[in-house]
């Protein structure tokens, strides 16, 4: 019997092993692969059919973010604000808003998409719009930026909170100036990565904002593309250079948010417990 | 000031009914109109024929075939690898491999599936397919589990981490050797978590879209094979949002209130797994 466990030992070594080579080959495809397809046309150029590039989608791309971060971070945080500073975190209210939130994270992102589709592009009359997409995707990313603001603000300490009652500053006032700096490292980082979420997703945007890869939106209201949409629109029309190309672009920078997160959590962690001492 | 982080608390409330009512008043009526039965179980889609037929069955079972072996494939290597970082590795280079394996939990989906089309799709076409069709079931089933393994490393690793360590040195202590105490004690112990993470991993696998649509070959063909041109659900939305005009959309949205549907049930074990877990980690505390 001793063998046994002894030989799964190895196995379970060998599984490290594979994973680890797995995950690494996407990523090391994806750079060997398209590093050298990647030009300065192809990234700022003017669109061209024979030439695609990627500058409607890097501007789509970054109007997306803004229109969901416009939304879904004060909403998130003021959420999560109510939910640890006006209640107990125990009652009925503060459950039901969990199991919702908790249910939305849980919604396949094609079916955001099609509730997009139906609220936007139908009920609303908007047509595909870089707008339409911005607030299913702020919808989508909501459940994470409540629960890690959540997380951040119930590890603040409560005799900060005492500290600044007990000097006869205002609740509000406490939040704002005590509690949100105390916990903005957490907060920060949840922004960052759900920032991450938006620029990776592409299944939400077929249906919302119409994949239009060839024109530059001109007003919130036009229809796009972003990164993640164009890697599928050049690799199931023929454009195989370009897909492995634009996919080192969005990989870069789907990494350097992540990195920039943890870093910015660390940076803001240190300047505040480290004048408190 | 109260009232409007009231409010914003209640949004998510709202949104979630919104979406809700929304599929299923537009969805609901479609599927009454075709008939339930011939909905669901019906294995013609044309929706583009003169007399349109739609039947989801065969996309139905496509998806079940690809979150099962994903999810196979995926929780086997994954709750190993967990494992390997629990006890058998290096403690130095633990840390550096969950940071890596944290990141790479980030990368687009979409960029698997080019992988998967560029990459693995030739070469399951050429050394493993009897059929000489590298779209399908399979190739699919690779993407996903490669794409859900960061997730069910991490969850299981968690759950693993969270045994107190008492268990381990007790059993040590009453002769067992590593090996037998990681694999016979702590294991089993982890047993709830690791099932949440399981369930997690199914819930992105039937939800996957761009990584499946760029593999799976795109035709609603009843399987037959795992070598074969197939469709699932969210296949099937993405594909026809491409294909079809407004008109015929609304078929689509029957389909995403049954996607809506299967998620929801998980949702529902995936809570009660976690309600039973955190329950089992309060007796521990208490017998401590």
């Amino acid at each position: 019997m001793r063998k046994i466990y002894y030989a799964l030992k190895y196995v379970c070594i060998a599984a490290l092993v594979i994973s680890l080579v797995a995950l690494l080959a996407v990523v090391a495809y994806v750079l060997i692969n398209g590093l050298d397809k990647l030009s300065f046309h192809l990234v700022f150029g003017e669109y061209d059919p024979n030439m695609p590039t990627l500058l409607p989608a890097l501007v789509g791309t970054l109007q997306l973010i803004g229109v969901a971060a416009i939304i879904a971070i004060p909403i998130g945080v003021a959420s999560a604000i109510f939910l640890v500073e006006y209640t107990n975190n125990k009652g009925k209210f503060v459950k039901i808003v969990q199991v919702a939130a908790e249910t939305l994270a849980g919604i396949p992102s094609i079916v955001y998409g099609l509730f997009g589709y139906l609220i936007f592009v139908v009920a609303f009359g908007w047509g595909y719009s870089i707008i339409g997409g911005g607030i299913t995707l702020a919808i989508m990313i909501l459940p994470t930026i409540v629960r890690s603001t959540q997380e951040s603000l119930l590890s603040v300490q409560g005799g900060l909170r005492e500290g600044a009652y007990a000097l006869g500053t205002s609740k509000v006032r406490t939040i704002f100036r005590i509690v949100l700096p105390s916990a903005a490292g957490g907060i920060v980082t949840a922004i960052i990565l759900a920032i991450g979420r938006v620029v990776s997703e592409s299944a939400v945007l077929i249906l919302t904002i119409g994949m239009v890869v060839n024109k530059v939106p001109e007003t919130l209201m036009s229809p796009g593309t972003s990164l993640a949409l164009d890697i599928y629109y050049f690799a199931s029309h023929g454009y195989p250079n370009e897909a492995a190309a634009t996919a080192v672009v969005l990989l870069v920078f789907v990494i350097l948010l992540n990195l920039l997160a943890g870093w910015i959590g660390n940076m803001i962690k240190k300047s505040t417990y480290g004048d408190a001492k | 000031m109260r009232g409007v982080f009231l409010f914003s608390a209640i949004f998510s409330i709202l949104a979630l009914a919104t979406i809700t009512v929304f599929l299923f008043v537009s969805g609901v009526p479609f599927i009454a109109k075709t008939g339930f039965a011939k909905f669901l179980f019906g294995s013609d889609w044309s929706p583009l024929a003169d007399e349109p037929s739609y039947g989801i069955f065969p996309m139905i079972v496509a998806t079940l075939y690809v979150t099962a072996l994903s999810v196979l494939i995926g929780v086997g290597i994954g709750l190993l690898t967990a494992i390997a970082l629990y006890k058998f590795c290096p403690k130095k280079l633990v840390t550096p491999i969950r940071h890596m394996i944290n990141l790479l939990a980030g990368i687009p989906s979409v960029i698997f599936g080019l992988f998967g089309m560029t990459v693995i799709v030739p070469f399951v076409r050429d050394y493993v397919s009897p059929t000489g069709v590298g779209y399908g079931i399979f190739s699919a089933s690779l993407v996903l589990a490669i794409m859900i393994l960061p997730t069910i490393v991490s969850v299981s690793l968690d759950s693993l981490n969270s045994v107190p360590n008492t268990y381990y040195e007790g059993a040590l202590a009453l002769g067992a050797t590593k090996e037998q105490a990681t694999f016979k004690i702590m294991l089993p112990s982890a047993k709830s978590g690791i099932f949440a993470g399981v369930v997690l991993a199914i819930g992105r696998a039937i939800g996957e879209t761009m990584a499946v649509i760029m593999v799976i070959g795109g035709s609603p063909e009843m399987p037959e094979s795992m070598f074969q041109s197939v469709r699932t659900m969210t296949a099937n939305i993405a594909m026809g949002a491409l294909e079809l005009d407004d008109n015929t959309r609304t078929a689509l949205i029957a389909t995403g209130v049954v996607l809506f549907v299967f998620t929801l049930i998980l949702n529902i074990s995936f809570s009660l797994l976690k309600k039973d877990s955190s329950e089992k980690k309060e007796k521990r505390g208490a017998k401590k």
